[in-house]
């Protein structure tokens, strides 16, 4: 049995993978800051798939903890076959703008919070010479945008970081996948202005686990923003800096 | 097994989470007849954390909604806050032992069949739409074609936890805070948020229902044809035929059924009687002009009337289209044109029905406003404060909005209202005050339960102010 462990799993996008791996019969770990609700997401894929979950608590920001925190989350689950890290922030980004602790607060929930995890997790499974990790990033960190620039450029950190982690690991058997993710209909993007080219959790989780079974390596989700951040990428500095995007 | 138990009420968010209050989307906003439109602030929370910091941190009118499927304006809060629930769907326990299902607010009747039905389970009580949501369906305590028999949504809901304005989460039942209990189910959200429920589910044979198509001539065959199929079955609805002249007016097609016994299906159906092949749906795309409504639903009428050639067909019917005939088309409601519809849905007591419905259906008839398909169905025993169900026959039609319409259903109120009965608030879009008071008349108890429970009246709708449903 396929054991999982997934991280920040109050999202919605992460809920839509559980119950993906859940459906074809994987144990499942829910981490998240808030348990209580990682809880009910867990009751639910009981109830939906049949599958009982685990559910616990973790911060990405708080790093000393990370090691004890994966240590009992594996003893738990009975080992570690795949992660999903799929924690992340973005509410704060006006004020992470202009206030420095809040940038850095951002910054480690989107990536040094990651590293630490992916780091202690690719220990593991480099040992075991198997698994898989699926990192969740973001097309928001394929160019420096004024509107988003510190989420931004920590989901590009996060991108770069998981593609050297590839190198590294290619001649084990861990599969080390950056999801590059367009507009989700969640919490993150309700509200916001300028939204576009939404598409829903579900469909998000759907297209992720699709390409986790193909064993894609870097995937845009949905795939027509490949196309859309190659045109993104193309535009000259000078004329980037001046678009409102 | 787990760190966290399951029972335990979620926390306020922690510190380091932005202390603000989750974001809202400026939206207009309709109900399913979309009249009337309405300029609210939306909020979708995700966790029970953000709905809590919705309900508690912001003193602002508030009112929840499900999927948006009543009628009216139940659903809405112009120029004020409206909290969606249809992220908040976990399904938290089930005993197949018992049935009993806990599930959140904001899971939808589509989603229990989905999960349930291959399970030989099916909701104890539906609307003729799958998709509403437990609490939306709970607000405004549903029936389905099984009333008769079964009463409405509220009496296999064991227990619910209400959220109320000041945060505070509150267990009721018919033992613990049974005023509340009794003033949410039916409350149209106006006592707060109903944030998950226990929920009885039907054991059930198979997906087929067995029954028959029952044709008619006119209403005293339909009364007949009612009392006998009530005996026989669970379910039970009439379509009938109001745009016709004096020969085909009260016309009906009555559908009844039960869930077949496994025995009773062929012998494919029987090895797997729980599947049914999937189906591709269909669409309304767009607004259509006013005028396609009438050969649209005569067409339907003449569908159901005509469908089988034998008066009486022992058939087997799929029960999506026993129960959801209308599922299959997605966004029908715009069939009805740009200034939308409304629905107007009455029930009479079972002494006064007859006169009644003869009575209004001519008048319906005569002003030639109504579409001409519209849905007839005979109640049973009711509980509940501001539940619509009264034991006798409920009618339902379909009104596209036009000019004198809301005078013309004024009349068709007082019609209604002098022979004791009453309008559907879940449908309703119009209504005067004076006459929701007087067909309701559990109203002022109704409204020193919610004193208590909200004393800033902070939850409130565009239709509670409408009709003043809020205590003065
Ligand atoms: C095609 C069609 C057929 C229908 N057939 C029937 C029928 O046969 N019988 C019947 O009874 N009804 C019927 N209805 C009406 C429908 O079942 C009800 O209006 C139901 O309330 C809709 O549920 P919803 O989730 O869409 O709620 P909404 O329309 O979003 O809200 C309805 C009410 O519930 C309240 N509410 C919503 N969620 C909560 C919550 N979590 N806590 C507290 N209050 C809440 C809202 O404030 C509002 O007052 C039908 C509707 C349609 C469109
Ligand atoms: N929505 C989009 O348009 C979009 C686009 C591209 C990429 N993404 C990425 O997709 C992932 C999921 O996002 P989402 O859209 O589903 O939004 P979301 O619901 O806000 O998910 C973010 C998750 O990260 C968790 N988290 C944040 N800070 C944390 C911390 N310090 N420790 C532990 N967990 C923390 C959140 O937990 P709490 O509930 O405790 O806050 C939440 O579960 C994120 O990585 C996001 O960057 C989203």
């Amino acid at each position: 049995m396929l054991k999982v462990l997934i991280l920040g799993a109050t999202s919605p996008i992460a809920r839509g993978l559980a119950m993906r791996f859940a459906t074809d019969g994987a144990r499942l770990y829910l981490a998240a800051r808030d348990p209580h609700e990682a809880r009910r997401i867990a009751d639910d894929l009981e109830v939906r798939a049949g599958a009982p979950a685990l559910a616990g608590a973790f911060d990405a920001e708080d790093f000393s903890s990370h090691e004890e925190f994966l240590r009992n989350a594996v003893g738990e689950l009975g080992g570690l076959d795949g992660v999903i890290v799929c924690f992340g922030a973005h509410a704060e980004e006006e004020r992470a703008q202009v206030e420095p602790h809040a940038a850095l607060s951002e910054i480690a929930q989107n990536f040094t919070g990651a590293v630490s995890l992916i780091t202690l997790v690719a220990r593991h499974m480099e040992a075991q010479d198997t698994g898989f990790i699926i990192v969740i990033g973001s097309v928001a960190g394929e160019r420096g945008r004024a509107r988003n620039y510190v989420y931004g450029s920590s989901k590009g950190a996060l991108h770069l970081f998981a593609q050297g982690l590839r190198g590294r690991l290619w001649k084990t058997a861990v599969h080390v996948m950056t999801v590059k993710l367009g507009t989700v209909d969640t919490r993150m993007t309700w509200g916001r202005e300028g939204v576009l080219l939404s598409i829903s959790p579900e469909r998000a989780a759907d297209l992720i686990y699709r390409a986790y079974r193909r064993k894609s390596e870097v995937v845009y989700v949905p795939g027509r923003w490949r196309f859309i951040m190659g045109g993104v990428r193309l535009i000259p500095e000078r004329q980037f800096k001046r678009l409102s995007l | 097994m787990s760190a966290v138990a399951t029972n335990q009420v979620s926390r306020i968010p922690s510190s380091n989470r932005p202390s603000a209050e989750p974001k809202a989307r400026r939206d207009v906003l309709a109900g399913w007849g979309r009249y009337p439109f309405a300029e609210c602030d939306l909020y979708r929370p995700e966790k029970l954390a953000e709905l809590q910091a919705v309900v508690a941190r912001n003193s602002r009118s508030l009112i929840p909604r499900g999927a948006g499927r009543a009628y009216g304006d139940a659903a809405l809060n112009d120029q004020n806050r409206v909290v969606n629930l249809e992220r908040l769907n976990r399904m938290l326990a089930f005993d197949a032992e018992t049935g009993v299902l806990r599930a959140e607010a904001g899971v939808t009747i589509a989603e229990i069949i989905d999960v349930f039905m291959p399970r030989g389970f099916f909701p104890p009580v539906t609307p003729g739409t799958r998709f509403v949501t437990l609490g939306g369906s709970l607000a405004a305590d549903v029936h389905g074609k099984n009333h008769h028999r079964a009463s409405s949504l509220a009496a296999h809901v064991t227990s619910l936890d209400l959220m109320l304005a000041s945060g505070e989460i509150r267990r009721c039942s018919r033992e613990e805070n049974a005023d509340l209990f009794r003033a949410t189910v039916g409350g149209m959200g106006l006592t707060g948020v109903i944030l998950e429920l226990e929920l009885k589910l039907k054991p059930i044979p198979s997906a087929w229902i067995e029954g028959e198509l029952i044709r008619t001539a006119n209403l005293d065959q339909a009364f007949d044809a009612f009392e006998r199929a009530d005996e026989k079955y669970d379910y039970s609805v009439a379509w009938i035929d109001c745009a016709g002249g004096r020969g085909t007016l009260g016309r009906c097609a009555i559908n009844a059924g039960n869930f077949a016994a496994r025995e009773a299906l062929w012998s494919r159906a029987a090895q797997e009687p729980y599947r049914i092949a999937p189906r591709f749906p269909l669409a309304v795309p767009f607004e259509l002009p006013a005028i396609a409504l009438n050969s649209f639903t005569v067409n339907g009428f003449n569908t159901f009337y005509y469908a089988f050639s034998r008066p009486s067909a022992h058939r087997f019917f799929d029960w999506r289209w026993f129960f959801y005939p209308l599922d299959s088309i997605r966004n029908w409601n715009r069939i009805h044109g740009r200034r939308g519809f409304v629905q107007y849905q009455c029930v009479w007591p079972l002494a006064e029905s007859r006169a009644g419905l003869s009575e209004t259906l001519e008048a319906i008839s005569r002003s030639r406003r109504g579409s001409p398909l519209t849905v007839l169905k005979k109640f049973g025993a009711q509980d509940g404060m501001l539940s619509f169900p009264m034991p006798g026959y409920t009618l339902a039609i379909d009104f596209p909005v036009t000019d004198g319409l809301f005078e013309f259903l004024d009349e068709i109120d007082q019609m209604v209202l002098k022979r004791g009965g009453r309008v559907y608030l879940a449908k309703d879009a119009r209504m005067r005050p004076e006459v929701f008071r007087a067909m309701y008349p559990n109203l002022p108890r109704w409204q020193s339960i919610k004193a208590k429970a909200d004393p800033e009246n902070r939850f409130s709708s565009s239709l509670s102010r409408r009709l003043r449903i809020d205590p003065e």
